[in-house]
C-alpha cells in the first residue's frame, strides 16, 4: 500500500499543558476523504489545530508526506501543502472577497499566478464572482463558508482540512457544501473532515474515526461506522 | 491727504486686514503643526491598529530621532533634510529591536504588560539621553531651511514647517497606500483582523508585527529627523509629543490612519487658535478639553469602527 500523506501517532494535545486529546493515531491516504466525527468538545478541532501547527503536540508525532511537522508553525505547514479551514469560517471581515482569496495564496509570490488562481476559483464558485468586490462581512453565512473553503483551496493544498463547515448553515446549504467537498476530493485533493453531523459526513467519507472525550474509540469505512450499533446508538439516535 | 488716505480709513482697513489675515495666519500655523502631529500619530496608530499595543516609548522614539539628526548636524555638518533619512532608518531599527527584545514577549498577555514594558523603555531612553546629553536645550543653527519664510501677501509661511508638513503628508500617504493597496498591506490587515486565520494563509504574523513596529518607528523617526531645523532638542521633548500622538490616535479612532491625520490637524488648529486668541498657556487646555469631549461622546473616536 502507498505511503499515507498524513500520519498522526500517539498524539497528546491540549491547552496550557493539559491534554484534551489522548494517544490519538490516525492515517490519511493520498486522495482519500476521511472524517473525524464526535460530539462537541470531544477534541476534533484540537487534533486539526495540532496537525496544521496552530498548536503543537504535547506528545506524539505528526508526519506529513513522511516528514515530521509537529514543531512547524502554521505559516510553514501551508507551504508544505496543508490547508486548514477553521471552525467559524474566520474570513477577513473587512476585506473584499477578492482580497480574501488572494491572501489564501499568500505563499505564492507570482502576482500573475495568484490572479490566475483567483479566476479559476471564481469559476468553480460562481456565487463568489457576483460578490467579488464585496466586503466579507456583508456575505450570507453560506457564502462566507463557501469563501472560507475557496480561500483554503487557493494555496493548492495536497491536504485540505475542513472544520465544522456545516455549523450555522441551513440544511439545504449543508447538502450543497457536502457536494462541494465531494467535488474537491474527486478533483484530487485529499480531505480530512471534522463534523458533528455524523450521518451526513459518514455517508460521503471513505473512512472515518469516531472520537469520544479525547479518545479515538472506533474507526472504519464510512459504511461500517454507519452500520455500527455503537455509532447508531450514540450519534444517530437509533 | 492725497496718497496717505484718510487716517480713519487707513486704520479701519488695517484692522480688517489684520483680523482676516490673522485668522488665516493662525489657521496656517495650526495646520502645519497639525501635520507634524499627524505624522507622529500615524506611527503610533499603525502599531496600535495591527497589534493592539500602545507604544509608550513613542515620544522617546521621536526624541531619539531628533538627537540623531542634531548630532549628525552638529558633528558632521549634515543638514536635517538629509539626516531625516538616517533618523528614519535608525528609529526603524529601534522599533524592530523594541519588538524583538521586549514587545514580542507581551503579545497575548494582558494589555498592561506591553504598556508597562514600553513605559520602562521610555524611562530608559529618556534617562540615558539625560545622562549622556544633559538636560540642555540644543538648537541647530545654519540649516538649509533655517528661518526662511515665504510671504504670501500679508501671510508668513515658515519654510521649515511647510517642508515638514509636506513630508508628513507624503509619508502618511505612502503608509496608507502600503496598507491598502499592496499584498503586504492586505496581509497586515488580515493579521490585525484575525492573527490565527492570517497564520493559516501562510502569513508569518511575527514578521508582520516586527515590520509594523519598524514602520511605525520610521514614521516618528522621519518626523523627529526634520524637527531640529526649527525646534530645540532636549530629553523631555518627546513626552508632550507622545501624549499628543496618543490623543490623536484615540480621537481619530484607534487604528484609522485617515482618522489620525484628521485628528492631528484638528489638534494643531485648536492649539493654534486657543494659543493665539485665548492665551498661550491655554492651548493644551483646549486640546485636552477637546479630547475629553470627543471620547465622551464618541468612545470609538471620530473614524473608529
Amino acid at each position: 500500500m502507498a505511503e499515507p500523506i498524513l500520519k498522526v501517532s500517539g498524539l497528546y494535545a491540549g491547552y496550557d499543558g493539559i491534554p484534551v486529546v489522548f494517544d490519538a493515531s490516525l492515517e490519511v491516504m493520498p486522495g482519500e476523504l476521511v472524517a473525524i466525527v464526535g460530539a462537541n468538545g470531544a477534541g476534533k478541532s484540537t487534533i486539526m489545530r495540532t496537525i496544521c501547527g496552530l498548536m503543537h503536540p504535547l506528545k506524539g508525532s505528526v508526519l506529513f508526506e513522511g516528514a515530521d511537522i509537529s514543531t512547524l508553525p502554521a505559516n510553514r505547514t501551508v507551504k508544505l501543502g496543508i490547508s486548514y479551514v477553521p471552525e467559524g469560517r474566520r474570513i477577513f471581515a473587512k476585506l473584499s472577497v477578492e482580497q480574501n482569496l488572494a491572501l489564501g495564496a499568500y505563499a505564492e509570490d507570482s502576482k500573475t499566478e495568484v490572479k490566475r488562481r483567483v479566476e479559476e476559483i471564481l469559476q468553480i464558485f460562481p456565487v463568489l464572482r457576483e460578490r467579488a468586490r464585496q466586503i466579507g462581512e456583508t456575505l450570507s453565512g453560506g457564502e462566507q463558508q463557501t469563501l472560507a473553503i475557496a480561500r483554503g483551496l487557493m494555496s493548492r493544498p495536497k491536504l485540505l482540512m475542513l472544520d465544522e463547515m456545516s455549523l450555522g448553515l441551513m440544511p439545504t446549504m449543508v447538502e450543497k457544501m457536502m457536494e462541494t467537498v465531494i467535488g474537491i476530493n474527486k478533483a484530487g485533493t485529499t480531505i480530512l473532515l471534522v463534523e458533528q453531523m455524523v450521518q451526513e459526513t459518514l455517508e460521503i467519507a471513505h473512512r472515518g474515526y469516531v472520537i469520544q472525550s479525547g479518545n479515538i474509540v472506533q474507526s472504519g469505512t464510512g459504511r461500517e461506522l454507519l452500520d455500527s450499533p455503537d455509532v447508531r446508538k450514540a450519534y444517530l439516535g437509533m | 491727504m492725497g496718497a496717505f488716505g484718510s487716517p480713519i480709513h487707513c486704520s479701519q482697513r488695517l484692522l480688517f486686514v489684520h483680523s482676516m489675515e490673522t485668522v488665516l495666519q493662525v489657521l496656517i500655523d495650526g495646520i502645519l503643526s497639525g501635520l507634524l502631529y499627524a505624522l507622529v500619530a500615524a506611527g503610533l496608530c499603525l502599531i496600535w491598529g495591527v497589534m493592539d499595543v500602545i507604544n509608550f516609548a513613542h515620544g522617546e522614539f521621536l526624541m531619539v530621532a531628533m538627537y540623531v539628526s542634531y548630532w549628525l548636524g552638529f558633528l558632521a555638518g549634515v543638514d536635517p533634510l538629509v539626516s531625516v533619512l538616517a533618523a528614519g532608518a535608525f528609529v526603524f531599527l529601534l522599533g524592530v529591536l523594541t519588538y524583538q527584545l521586549i514587545v514580542k514577549y507581551t503579545v497575548g498577555k494582558p494589555p498592561l504588560a506591553a504598556l508597562l514594558a514600553t513605559f520602562g523603555l521610555a524611562m530608559l531612553i529618556k534617562n540615558f539621553c539625560l545622562n549622556r546629553f544633559s538636560p540642555n536645550f540644543r538648537i541647530l543653527s545654519d540649516t538649509w531651511l533655517g528661518d526662511k519664510t515665504y510671504h504670501l501677501g500679508e501671510l508668513i509661511i515658515p519654510i521649515p514647517q511647510l517642508v515638514t508638513g509636506i513630508i508628513a503628508l507624503l509619508v502618511i500617504g505612502l503608509v496608507y497606500a502600503l496598507i491598502n493597496s499592496t499584498r503586504f498591506g492586505w496581509a497586515v490587515q488580515a493579521t490585525a483582523m484575525d492573527k490565527e486565520a492570517a497564520e493559516l494563509m501562510g502569513i508569518n504574523t511575527e514578521r508582520i508585527y516586527l515590520l509594523i513596529f519598524g514602520i511605525g518607528g520610521a514614521c516618528v523617526g522621519i518626523a523627529g529627523g526634520i524637527m531640529p531645523t526649527y525646534l530645540a532638542v532636549h530629553p523631555e521633548v518627546g513626552s508632550l509629543f507622545g501624549l499628543i500622538a496618543f490623543i490623536c490616535v484615540a480621537m481619530g479612532g484607534f487604528g484609522s490612519i485617515p482618522g489620525a491625520l484628521f485628528a492631528g490637524l484638528l489638534v494643531g488648529v485648536v492649539e493654534s487658535f486657543a494659543g493665539f486668541y485665548i492665551a498661550p498657556v491655554f492651548k493644551y487646555v483646549a486640546v485636552f478639553g477637546l479630547y475629553l469631549a470627543v471620547v465622551a461622546f464618541r468612545r470609538k473616536g471620530l473614524f473608529g469602527w
